[in-house]
């Protein structure tokens, strides 16, 4: 029982990760019709941006959290103090890595893509498939190709143990913020698709471009505020996967990249709950069968995932089929 | 209508008849034995990559030239043609040995593990594309990417193709003649395909489906057919490369080398054969010029050199360096000047 | 006796809680010009889609030259002997005017297909096949007067041209029953004029049906034997050219009740 737990929490936890890229996946589909390949970039990026912000002033950052936390629960309690400092502290570099990310998914979609927009798609495509591979070679040339320590932001704590000895279930407090911080950003998110004038106008523009543009909604500014927030959550995701896989290299954005695409295929692109849930499902899948059966396969399940649901229901969970205008 | 004007436009188009294939063959088993005697290794391994190389981008030009579909996939299918064909060959002389003696023997053996390593990539190509090729463009991108990943822990979890350590052994039957007879029939092949009514489906999917299936077209059994026989050649190939590098592992055809064949295509032009073959020769001379340059800094820039022309070109010259057009339609240009006596 | 080309029974479409096209009943006799009108949005090129294949109707029957249509995909449809155009133009752009036809008449069931070994050796019965067909593409295009631009690319045809390319490429299908949707539209006076020419010469020469959307009333007037009356999805009259005109629905549908509007005024 507790071992089929710990593999439900692995799963939630990479589930989450999966979420936050596969949400900028989903609004560029949405908005663009494109697949963007670079989104995997974007969170290496992300993750390389919180390696060398908390390496240079993780320090500071940390302990200027401390204090303030400190100052709060004088009571000799220390528990809660470092893990609200740890907390802050990572929530501090995960914003700047959004910043950062934000800014680049700006200049990608601004100065690759937005010229080719009346292009034919196939265009589009290959450009992004240039602009993946140029992430990757001259994130290799600046970062170095070799894979790199994430420091420890939460060295301070102890992983939370339950159970017996021999049937213990651990969670790892880095997976609680993960988890927490995914889920936050995704209510976020909702909330502005949903209930803000930029939301609708988001809405209105992956609608049909033309119609929203001669209701004089800026279609331009709204696609690059659509690619800033699809690629700050890709670097938020780059960020905690640093934190709990704390390993990072320039290479390390294409897989989770596919995979997470694959999951918002599962629940049907376009569709931002969707990819929230085929993200989770996947990430359990995966827990399951390389906790259970075949840890081998792992890499290869949502590829197989994403051809099967190809073949049965091309337009996802939740996706609604859309037929092409003629 | 005059008979004459009616076979202006009967005439397939293209130049070379079944003779001009022939004699090309027969140049081809020429320089087989000229070649042997007196180039460089170094430079006679650049002509055998090229060669591999004219028959992956003319092969995957097919998909994504001729038929506008999006294809990253050609590594996987080098990677299923060429572990089935150096699978069968391995096999096959381990328990008779003495067979390799026999050039012409062996080389039929060979012949057949490569026809082999094709069929089984073209029923991978089957497999793959038929789900993605019934819906729109871009998601075969995606499902064949996908498909090398899928291929690459397959063959990590098969211990009978050597599992991660790969096989090892394999006999070198690749030689400049099979290189280059496989590009001519790859050339051949499409050539004659995109030429003709099967071609004419492959375009009409390029330009239009909605228009496409209108006129009777049936657009994906169409897609399945150019991807499969993309994929027989990929697997071809494959077979090729493994017999000349003589071992192989689940990573030897990586995403990068789909890419690379990518940029062959691109930048030869989407739907020009000759522009294919032209830009595989430059880029595998490219590799070699740009190898010195690696070693002195330490990087390899040549990515983000590729990289940096795909960009470049799709903002500038997305048609590639030769558009859709042809080196022949160059040649009758000039025919036509001679004939009419123009200065 | 004659015979019918299209017969739909019912024919209904529903997009979320919309039923765009409702209870469609039509019937074609074959030979016939028969136009289909209504105003912007009343759901004729649903129609077309539906017959077409494009859309799959939510119920009812399409029954085409005897043989039911409901399921088939677009390619099959054509094959039963469907062909259509579109309202906004779908040519293929990059390919020459004859290769347009070319590739219709390829689908074309009264010629034979080849395989792949026969494509490869270009065997003499496939190049017989392709001196034939592109013998008939050219003489449809001479119909339509575009042989002359036969290998021209399609894109850089005049407009009016590009409108007639595409009835050009529907008619080399081998159907004999052609949609047309909106033919005239963006055509001067004069090109409608000569159009309406083609499209009679066209069924003469062709032997076919004509089913047609279109707003522009003095052609649909001047050449439809039989014209339906759609809005808002459903048919509200079918009759000859001057029954239609004279018909209250029709004109309350096209000019909304005169004595309503007045009194909101």
């Amino acid at each position: 029982m507790a071992e089929f737990l710990q593999h439900i929490i692995n799963g939630l936890s990479q589930g989450g990760t999966y979420a936050l890229i596969a949400l900028g996946y989903t609004m560029v589909f949405g908005i663009l019709q494109l697949i963007n390949f670079a989104h995997g970039e974007v969170y290496m990026i992300g993750a390389f941006v919180g390696y060398y912000s908390s390496k240079f002033f993780g320090e500071e950052l940390s302990q200027f959290w401390m204090s303030l936390a400190g100052k709060m629960a004088e009571d000799g309690q220390t528990l809660i103090p470092t893990f609200a400092s740890s907390l802050l502290t990572a929530m501090t570099i995960i914003l700047i890595a959004m910043l950062v990310c934000a800014c680049i998914g700006f200049l990608v979609e601004r100065f690759a893509y937005r010229p080719l927009r009346s292009a034919p798609r196939i265009n589009l495509l290959i450009t992004a498939v240039g602009v993946s591979l140029l992430f990757q070679y001259s994130g290799q040339l600046f970062f170095g190709s070799d894979p790199k320590a994430y420091p420890d932001l939460f060295s301070d704590l102890d992983v939370w143990t339950f159970g017996s000895e021999e049937e213990s279930l651990v969670i790892n407090p880095i997976q609680v913020t993960v988890l927490t911080s995914s889920i936050i950003l995704m209510l976020i998110l909702r909330h502005v698709i949903f209930h803000t004038r930029l939301g609708r106008a988001m809405r209105a523009v992956s609608f049909n471009h033309d119609l929203a543009s001669l209701m004089g909604i800026p279609t331009n500014l709204i696609v690059s505020a659509t690619f800033m927030m699809g690629s700050a959550l890709a670097g938020a995701a780059g960020v905690m996967v640093g934190l709990t896989y704390p390993k990072v290299e320039p290479l390390m954005g294409s897989m989770p990249g596919l995979k997470a695409f694959c999951a918002a295929v599962l629940g049907g692109i376009g569709n931002v709950t969707g990819a929230v849930l085929g993200s989770f499902i996947l990430g359990l899948a995966e827990a399951l069968l390389s906790g259970y059966a075949m840890p081998t396969y792992r890499d290869a399940l949502a590829f197989g995932v994403l051809i099967v649901i190809l073949l049965v229901k091309p337009s996802g969970i939740l996706g609604v089929h859309r037929t092409e205008k003629v | 209508m005059s008979k004459e004007s009616q076979n202006k436009f009967a005439e397939i188009p293209g130049i070379l008849g079944m003779k001009g294939w022939l004699f090309a063959a027969a140049v081809i088993i020429f320089l087989h034995f000229t070649l042997q005697l007196g180039l460089n290794a170094y430079y006679f391994q650049i002509l055998m990559f090229a060669g591999i190389n004219i028959t992956l981008a003319v092969s995957l030009n097919l998909v994504n030239g001729f038929t506008g579909q999006f294809s990253m996939g050609h590594a996987g299918f080098m990677s299923v043609g060429g572990y089935m064909s150096s699978y069968l060959t391995t096999t096959y002389f381990a328990s008779n040995p003495d067979m390799l003696q026999n050039p012409i023997i062996s080389g039929v053996i060979f012949f057949f593990a490569l026809i082999a390593g094709g069929v089984a990539a073209t029923l991978a190509g089957y497999v793959v594309g038929l789900p993605s090729l019934r819906l729109r463009g871009d998601y075969l991108a995606i499902v064949t990417l996908g498909f090398g990943e899928i291929i690459r822990v397959l063959l990590l979890n098969m211990n009978i193709v050597g599992g991660a350590r790969g096989l090892s052994g394999i006999q070198p039957l690749t030689n400049f003649f099979w290189v280059f007879i496989f590009a001519l029939l790859t050339v051949f092949c499409v050539w004659r395909v995109v030429h003709s009514a099967k071609g004419r489906v492959l375009l009409a999917i390029r330009e239009d489906e909605i228009a496409g299936t209108s006129m009777g077209v049936n657009t994906t059994e169409g897609k399945v057919w150019a991807f499969s026989l993309g994929a027989f050649f990929a697997g071809i190939a494959g077979g090729l490369f493994a017999h000349y590098l003589t071992t192989l592992n689940p990573g030897t055809f990586d995403f990068n080398r789909s890419f690379e064949i990518i940029i062959m295509v691109v930048l030869g032009g989407m739907g020009s054969i000759s522009g294919s073959i032209v830009a595989a020769i430059f880029l595998t001379l490219l590799k070699e010029v740009l190898r010195p340059l690696q070693q002195i800094t330490g990087y390899d820039l040549r990515m983000i050199i590729y990289s940096l022309v795909l960009i470049g070109m799709m903002l500038t010259r997305p048609q590639g360096i030769f558009g859709t057009s042809e080196i022949t339609s160059l040649f009758n240009y000039f025919k036509k000047r001679l004939k009419r006596g123009a200065p | 006796m004659t015979q019918i080309a299209l017969k739909t029974e019912k024919l209904t479409i529903q997009f979320g809680g919309l039923k765009a096209v409702n209870e469609f009943d039509i019937e074609i006799k074959s030979g016939m010009i028969f136009g289909l009108i209504g105003p912007n949005g009343a759901g004729k090129t649903t129609v077309f889609n539906m017959l077409t294949g494009v859309y799959q109707p939510t119920s009812g029957s399409i029954i085409g030259f005897n043989k039911n249509l409901v399921g088939l995909k677009p390619f099959q449809i054509t094959h039963a002997g469907f062909a259509r155009t579109f309202q906004n133009i779908r040519l293929f752009k990059n390919l020459t005017v004859l290769q347009n036809l070319q590739v219709a008449m390829d689908q074309n069931p009264k010629h034979k297909k080849f395989g792949l070994l026969s494509t490869l050796i270009k065997t003499a019965k496939l190049l017989e096949s392709e001196g034939e067909k592109t013998a008939e593409c050219l003489s449809i295009l001479k119909i339509f007067n575009l042989d002359s631009r036969a290998e021209e690319i399609a894109s850089n045809l005049p407009y009016g041209d590009q409108r007639r390319l595409e009835i050009a490429r529907a008619i080399a299908t081998g159907s004999r029953l052609l949609l047309l949707d909106e033919p005239a539209a963006g055509m001067n006076s004069k090109e409608t004029a000569s159009l309406m020419h083609t499209i009679k010469d066209v069924r003469k020469i062709f032997d076919a049906t004509v089913l047609l959307i279109e707003h522009d009333m003095k052609l649909v007037m001047g050449i439809c034997e039989r014209i339906a009356v759609l809005d808002y999805g459903v048919k509200i009259a079918e009759g000859t050219p001057s029954e239609i005109q004279k018909n209250p629905r029709v004109i309350e549908a096209y000019l909304g009740k005169a004595a309503t509007n007045d009194q909101a005024r």
